[in-house]
């Protein structure tokens, strides 16, 4: 019998990259310099499970993700990479959202399908860096959670297996179904994408996509119904809008600044001996060194 | 009623070295609020916790012991801790940015309804006014953390959600002992009302957890290096160097990322932060993410190919040069100075 698989992943701006234009003259993000990409810690969620749907036949695996319109693009990410199906949820009443806010609408979402044994996702976003989403979507349906994964061991009906990769060590538990799974960046990298995949979804699209697009297009989806992917706003997942967007976040950003570090004065040195011997005979006669 | 609650991590019956640190902030909170600082540990075999966290101010210490609560597990925690919360009713709840506190914080924050923010770079206390709604929240928590790579720092409110909750990294905030003569008073959690045996779902199986020989934050002289470095192989010349002049190698998130140094030398936003004498950064550029985790060095010295790396500007002495070549120096002039 085979595992029903959900795969929470994010679009998220490329803040490793941020090059020198990433900041405006006046001091805010601009968001425009920093390219858009698949959450890391997401992709060895989504390997996670696509291991789990090779080793466990009759698997699937769905990809839950929620954002503006052109997150689809992590969805059919994930469909080059042997998900079967991928899941929108966007809506402009989600703006503004904290993480618990966040968690509330993906719980919502959950609840949609039918049946779900295994929730994965990475242990945190890039943007964010906070590790908070996973554990909160977790208490929000009421089921436990194993983060920090590093590997899934074993996953059957009866129990899941996973080691753990903590600070300053390792962890193996065990616990039953359903479970969420939060997954480290030190677990295996992503397959790459699959031509052959490639070539089957690469006009999969959402509604708003198609409507967008020319009527040959639609035609197309309508012949292969597995180029849907589905777009899910409040209305769809059954959610209170009261706890949604700005509304329902208990946190709220009071201020945000630029980051401007003290510059000193200081002393520039070359390379040459005379000035290395010079610094390094100061450090010692000051007791910095020695 | 309305304290100021402390989570206490604990390993081999010793406290985490963050968790003291957020004590040490706690009291400092506690004292401007004029509250009480409350500890909870959970855990077994707990009656060695008090002399260890007495001084630092703590006025009440929480005990869950059991010796099914230890190693730490999800659920059981965040049982305790929700129950307490909704007794107690603290207005702060702070707990260490670690493999644990990042468990539970959010688990906690989530079934109270109460916002959390995770790796405060800093605390304080603060007015906020809502213009829209026309309201004043007096002595709030300023819950303050670097977002978007380090590039832009926020600051942090709940209004209205109680209590607010906050993680803070090992190592971002100091550890000092209040009043070696502090006495606290301790309280014992009758286990059996707070956790239900259906909290007991994951089970740890097995747990290798080495105790961490390196210790950055505490080494009066660390030669960091950065992604300028090249290659894990180049990393010897820091720790040459390092051990002749008795220093620690750190790294920037970049070197780390490419291999180049272990993850538990990262200084930084998403690493340690340290406070040494001297600040060694060889082959950083200095990206605000790393720098933010140095800045407080008292003596830095930039070496690096670059004139103009931003790394420079907050450096005492800049030496432009190949680090390759600079670091042989240095170990040739010491070594010759110190004879």
């Amino acid at each position: 019998m085979g595992l029903k698989i959900v795969v929470l992943a994010k679009q998220v701006p490329d803040t490793r990259n941020v090059g020198k234009d990433a900041m405006k003259a006046d001091g805010t993000v601009n968001r425009a310099a920093l390219a858009a990409i698949f959450n890391p810690e997401d992709l060895n969620a989504l390997e996670q499970a696509l291991r789990l749907k090779d080793k466990y036949e009759g698997s699937t695996v769905s990809i839950l993700t929620m954002g503006p319109g052109r997150a689809a693009e992590i969805i059919r990410e994930s469909l080059y990479r042997g998900a079967d199906d991928g899941f929108l949820l966007t809506d402009r009443a989600f703006a503004g959202s904290d993480t618990l806010a966040t968690s509330y609408a993906l719980s919502c979402a959950i609840k949609n399908f039918s049946k779900v044994d295994v929730i994965i996702c990475g242990r945190q976003a890039i943007d964010g860096d906070t590790a908070q989403v996973g554990p909160q979507v977790a208490e929000k349906i009421g089921w436990p959670q194993i983060t920090y994964a590093e590997e899934i061991l074993e996953c059957t009906s009866q129990k899941i297996v996973v080691k753990r990769r903590l600070e300053k060590g390792i962890e193996i538990v065990e616990g039953k179904l359903p479970m969420l799974v939060t997954v480290n960046s030190s677990a295996p990298e992503c397959r790459p994408r699959n031509a052959k995949l490639v070539m089957k979804f690469k006009h999969a699209k959402t509604i708003s996509e198609k409507q967008a697009g020319d009527q040959d297009y639609i035609d197309l989806v309508d012949e292969r119904p597995y180029l849907n992917i589905n777009e899910w706003s409040v209305n769809e997942i059954q959610a209170d809008a009261n706890w949604l967007g700005l509304k329902g976040s208990p946190t709220k950003v009071k201020e945000i600044e630029n980051v401007v570090f003290q510059a000193k004065e200081s002393k520039r040195l070359s390379p040459d001996d005379f000035d290395i011997e010079s610094l390094m005979r100061e450090l010692i006669a000051n007791h910095t060194i020695g | 009623m309305n304290n100021i609650f402390v989570y206490l991590e604990i390993e081999d019956g010793i406290v985490a070295d963050v968790s003291l640190e957020l004590l040490t902030k706690g009291r400092s909170l506690a004292n401007q609020l004029k509250c009480k600082l409350e500890a909870i540990a959970i855990g077994s075999q707990l009656d060695g916790i008090g002399e260890q966290v007495f001084s630092f101010g703590v006025d009440v210490l929480t005990l869950a012991d059991d010796k099914k609560l230890y190693p730490y597990t999800s659920l059981p925690h965040t049982a305790i801790l929700v129950k307490l919360f909704k007794e107690e009713q603290p207005q702060i709840a702070l707990m260490g940015a670690t493999s644990i506190g990042r468990d539970l914080g959010p688990r906690v924050s989530s079934a109270l309804f109460s916002g959390l923010t995770a790796d405060c770079t800093s605390l304080e206390i603060g007015d906020h006014e809502d213009k829209k709604e026309g309201k004043v929240y007096k002595n709030l928590l300023y819950q303050i953390r670097p977002a978007f790579g380090g590039n832009i720092v926020a600051t942090i409110v709940n209004p209205e959600q109680r209590p607010q909750m906050a993680t803070v990294r090992e190592g971002v905030m100091k550890k000092e002992i209040a009043d070696k003569h502090y006495k606290g008073e301790t309280k014992k959690l009758d286990v059996s009302k707070y956790v239900s045996s259906t909290d007991f779902v994951v089970n740890v199986i097995e747990r290798h957890m080495e105790k961490s020989k390196l210790n950055i934050k505490a080494s009066p002289i660390i030669i960091s290096g950065g992604y300028g470095i090249g290659s894990r192989e180049n990393f010897d010349l820091l720790f040459d160097f390092a051990h002749v002049i008795g220093a620690e190698v750190g790294a920037s998130r970049a070197a780390v990322d490419a291999g180049f140094a272990d993850h538990e030398r990262q200084i930084g936003q998403t690493g340690v932060t340290v406070r040494p004498k001297l600040y060694i950064a060889c082959g950083i550029s200095g990206q605000i993410q790393h720098v933010a985790g140095m800045q407080e060095s008292s003596m830095i010295i930039a070496i690096n190919n670059d004139p103009n790396a931003p790394i420079n500007a907050i450096a005492d002495y800049v030496i432009t040069g190949n680090v390759e070549e600079v670091i042989p120096k240095m170990i040739k002039y010491y070594k010759k100075n110190t004879k």
